[in-house]
């Protein structure tokens, strides 16, 4: 569904992304972790059309998108839920999520997909009039996530949802993510949060430097003794 | 269905109103019309400013260069076309201009995109006068009046076709869009919004009526030169009739522009020397009392009320 091939992009002079390959199929859950300052975001920015590559390719659906504005690859399906939030904070909350719905493909059926968001995130129905600042920590990235889902995603990129958050925050937001793949979105799971991360994605990739230097379904690095050492202290 | 009835309730009041300016001029004099007429250049300048500006924060303060493209539309095409050809041509040339002007300066931010647009006025101003006197070897020109009806219903229909503009603009997706612009550019980008594009089409769509305003303007003045078309007072004025009447709301923008018109005109009238003293002081007034315009104060105290209400 999505395939990356020998990213590379810099920052001035900076190489912040070597040869980068990602593969994503239709309906895993695929995780991209890595420390504070590995690339991720970078690599996430590249593939959304959001920053500039200096060479390599990106394929959604089989079609080359290396060339299209940000706005054409969400249209095109493909979601992406910034980190930070970045929520549009002097807005109810009803209008952030329909705010998500803006592509063409989108828009018309925003009446029953806020119906869906509201099922799976029942809070958002119950602040929708409310500003979208005046939210908890962990209902504006819910609210997030909503937004990111209106847009009808094929593909959904999460970046950092835990940031920020309590743990028990965390545990119920991977519960609502992992049910995203059992409902059939493929999503792109970036964070830094390894050990829980691996338990909810079907496979991962690791990320270090700019380089991806680990890649395997989650069972096998969840024993690999890398990811143990380097991101469990074990 | 109350809120049905209640949309059906205003929509009428509406026509109501509509049919009643549509009559005006068979029943009162033409001092009415000249002062209705300016009025409604406000709103129309004031209004169409809002489109762009009041969801995205983007403060322009090139009203003026357009309305002043419309205003040399007129004078330079005035005798040979028909009003209608020479609308459309003035419209289309401060579509044209603010497209291009669009490209260049909405990738700026803030204040600098606020400072390039007020140098737009100046700009074409000066460029104006340096070809009147250089090449055609004029400062001013004469251009051909019209009857006050007839500046009457034009600006009347301009108003009409802007406000059903604006409120479809605000009502779709783009309105949201332009909002969310405001709030936060980068995060609109990510919903799937190509932010440059629509920043530009919208800023050039509130040109074209400026632009067309002022071509109906100019020929009620009859004689214009650089410094009465491009007076940068209609670029002000626009600006700061929105913040008083509120851009949250459709009709905080024309509120604000009766209420100013017809101040300044009482104002003009009564103490023409200090007019711009008291003029400046119910302005800073304002808004250090009103952050939300009027329509913010009314809808505050509506809500009040409703909670008053709701309390007994």
């Amino acid at each position: 569904m999505l395939k990356v091939e020998n990213i590379q992009a810099f920052y001035g002079k900076i190489q912040v992304l070597r040869d980068v390959n990602l593969d994503i199929n239709q309906g895993e859950l695929v995780a991209l972790v890595g420390a504070n300052g590995a690339g991720k975001t970078t690599l996430l920015n590249t593939i959304s059309g959001l920053m500039p590559k200096a060479s390599g390719s990106v394929k959604f659906l089989e079609k080359s998108i290396d060339n299209l504005l940000p706005s054409q690859i969400v249209e095109m399906g493909f979601s992406h839920i910034p980190e930070g939030r970045k929520l549009f904070s002097g807005m109810s909350v009803r209008e952030n999520l329909e705010m998500g719905a803006y592509p063409k493909r989108a828009w018309k059926k925003r009446e029953e997909t806020l119906r869906e968001i509201y099922n799976l995130f029942p809070i958002l129905e119950e602040r929708s009039a409310q500003f979208a600042s005046t939210l908890s920590g962990g209902q504006q990235q819910m609210l997030a996530m909503g937004r990111g889902l209106m847009s009808k995603p094929r593909l959904c990129a999460i970046d950092e949802p835990s940031n920020g958050l309590a743990p028990m925050a965390v545990l119920e937001l991977f519960k609502i993510i992992s049910s995203l793949r059992d409902q059939g979105v493929t999503v792109l799971l970036i964070e830094q949060n390894v050990k829980q991360t691996l338990e909810i994605a079907d496979r991962a990739y690791v990320l270090e430097n700019g380089r991806v230097v680990l890649e395997g379904s989650s069972g096998e690095l969840l024993e690999s003794d890398h990811i143990r050492k380097a991101y469990m202290g074990l | 269905m109350i809120l049905k009835s209640k949309r059906l309730f205003y929509l009428l009041c509406l026509l109501l109103f509509l049919l009643i300016m549509l009559l005006s001029p068979l029943y009162t004099s033409d001092y009415f019309l000249i002062l209705v007429s300016n009025i409604l250049m406000y709103i129309v300048l004031t209004v169409s400013w809002t489109i762009f500006s009041g969801p995205t924060g983007y403060i322009s303060l090139a009203p003026a260069a357009f309305f002043g493209i419309g205003i040399y539309t007129s004078a330079i095409m005035g005798s040979q076309f028909s009003l209608p050809v020479i609308l459309a041509t003035g419209a289309a040339a401060a579509f044209c201009c603010a497209l291009l002007v669009g490209m260049v300066t909405l990738r700026l931010q803030g204040i600098y995109f606020t400072i390039f647009t007020f140098g737009l006025v100046e700009l074409l101003g000066e460029v104006v006068q340096w070809w009147e006197v250089n090449v055609t070897g004029t400062t001013g020109r004469i251009v051909p009046g019209t009857e006050y009806t007839t500046v009457y219903y034009t600006m009347l229909g301009i108003a009409v076709v802007l406000m059903l503009t604006a409120y479809i603009i605000k009502h779709s997706r783009y309105g949201l869009a332009l909002q969310s612009i405001g709030e936060y550019e980068e995060a609109a980008g990510h919903t799937g919004v190509n932010v440059t594009a629509l920043k530009i089409v919208s800023f050039a769509v509130s040109a074209l009526f400026m632009g067309a305003c002022g071509v109906i303007m100019a020929t009620r003045w009859t004689y214009i030169d650089p410094s009465i078309a491009f007076n940068p007072l209609f670029s002000f004025l626009p600006v700061l009739m929105a913040i008083f009447g509120g851009v949250a709301h459709l009709f905080g923008p024309v509120i604000g522009a009766v209420i100013f018109s017809y101040l300044e005109e009482f104002l003009t009238t009564q103490f023409p020397y200090y007019y711009m003293l008291i003029f400046g002081v119910i302005l800073v007034i304002a808004i250090v009392y009103l952050p939300t315009g009027l329509t913010g104060l009314i809808r505050k105290l509506g809500g009040r009320l409703r909670r008053r209400h709701a309390n007994t």
